[in-house]
């Protein structure tokens, strides 16, 4: 699957299906600080990933106090 | 993973809450914090006209629309920053939001209208880009708010921010801060009153609040403010929320219930101190202490400045 990631914006090749919870624990992407995101709509943690999917891995923290 | 409502699919889990949500009932129970965030530390009256602090991110786009849902008036207020190409694509999100839903939104640029900019304010001051860039927001949605007749001025400010900004104080012990960090600041001497709606939601809600709802906000960090103090915090704090959900709520509100009105005292001596002889910006009319304000003296600092392109530091001036 694809998996697009910001802040910097990069695409990784990822081997599928995969679990959401995996896939960020692979990436050490703490669960907290993103959203996945596949078409549009948000997918849960539990949430079984294709290998044809196009996933984005969306940061969620800004910087301004 | 089921709804807690509805035991429908899910699409997002608050480990937080102990909760999951189908998009409908994660949305209302959005709706449901701000709305219990806005009765528990009196925000709003039901007939108050709000003026929303926008700034094309998430925060901003998704308080102003639950203030809408819950039945507020509210209008935006945007500056241009002129952070580059990230304060013209941020801004551009402000005013998509608004003219798709036919909303007032009020603007300001800063060089357009004031002469200068953010990064070279920072170049000018020779102090962090977030320094002149949040003295310049709060001076101009202060400004608006009370030329405009509104009754308050509602920030994006989210739990992560809060809980970021009293550990920030908690640290150094700067109990003058930590007697102010209320979601409220009432109203006082030619002040607005500002609230904080968001504050009973993270930022992993506000994002997803924005996804489900169709609301297109920048998503890129500002240039600005990567690696600053306040990020670190936030990442800190989520390594601690991830082994122990719930955290950020707990340090934040029981803060608020138990630990805030013991540092008043040092808040009310520090305004005070700071307004004793609170006059008039003899060139705006803004409340200052000083004879002009330092909004004002930021206008003035940078009006000879050579403006900044960003990634450029120079110190060179016309």
């Amino acid at each position: 699957m694809k998996v697009l990631l910001r802040n910097p914006r990069r695409e990784l090749d990822v081997d599928g299906p995969v679990r959401v919870d995996t896939l960020l624990r692979r990436l050490e992407i703490n669960r907290e600080s993103v959203l996945v995101i596949r078409s549009g709509e948000l997918v849960p943690g539990d949430a079984e990933l294709g290998d044809d999917d196009v996933i984005e891995i969306r940061p969620v923290i800004s910087g301004g106090a | 993973m089921k709804c807690r409502t509805c035991r429908g699919p899910a699409i997002i889990d608050l480990k937080a809450h102990n909760a999951n949500f189908c998009a409908e009932h994660f949305l209302a129970f959005c709706r449901e914090q701000v709305a219990r965030a806005i009765k528990k530390h009196r925000m709003l009256g039901p007939d108050e006209r709000v003026l929303v602090a926008v700034s094309g991110g998430k925060d901003s786009l998704a308080v102003w629309d639950i203030l809408l849902e819950l039945g507020y008036q509210a209008d935006g207020f945007v500056i241009g920053l002129g952070i580059g190409e990230y304060s013209e694509t941020s801004t551009g999100y402000a005013r998509a939001f608004a003219s798709e839903r036919g909303l007032t939104l009020h603007e300001t640029s800063l060089r357009d209208d004031h002469g200068f900019d953010v990064p070279t304010a920072a170049e000018v001051t020779r102090r962090v880009p977030c320094s002149a860039c949040g003295l310049s927001k709060r001076h101009l949605f202060d400004k608006a708010a009370i030329d405009g007749g509104y009754d308050a001025v509602a920030t994006g400010h989210n739990l992560d921010d809060e809980a970021a900004v009293l550990f920030g104080n908690t640290l150094r012990w700067n109990t003058e801060y930590l007697g102010r960090q209320r979601p409220v600041l009432p109203a006082r001497d030619g002040f607005p009153r500002k609230i904080k709606p968001l504050v009973r939601l993270g930022e992993r809600e506000m994002a997803a609040y924005c996804v489900i709802r169709g609301i297109d906000y920048i998503v890129e960090e500002c240039p600005m403010a990567a690696g600053n103090k306040h990020l670190r915090y936030k990442e800190a704090l989520n390594a601690i929320e991830a082994e122990s959900p719930g955290s950020k709520h707990a340090f934040y509100h029981e803060f608020l219930s138990k630990a805030a009105d013991r540092f008043a005292d040092d808040a009310a001596g520090a305004i005070a101190d700071g307004t004793s002889e609170l006059g008039t910006c003899t060139r705006c009319g803004s409340p200052s202490s000083n004879e002009v304000c330092a909004f004002c003296l930021l206008v003035e600092r940078t009006a000879d400045a050579v403006p900044v392109t960003l990634g450029e530091r120079r110190g060179a001036r016309r």
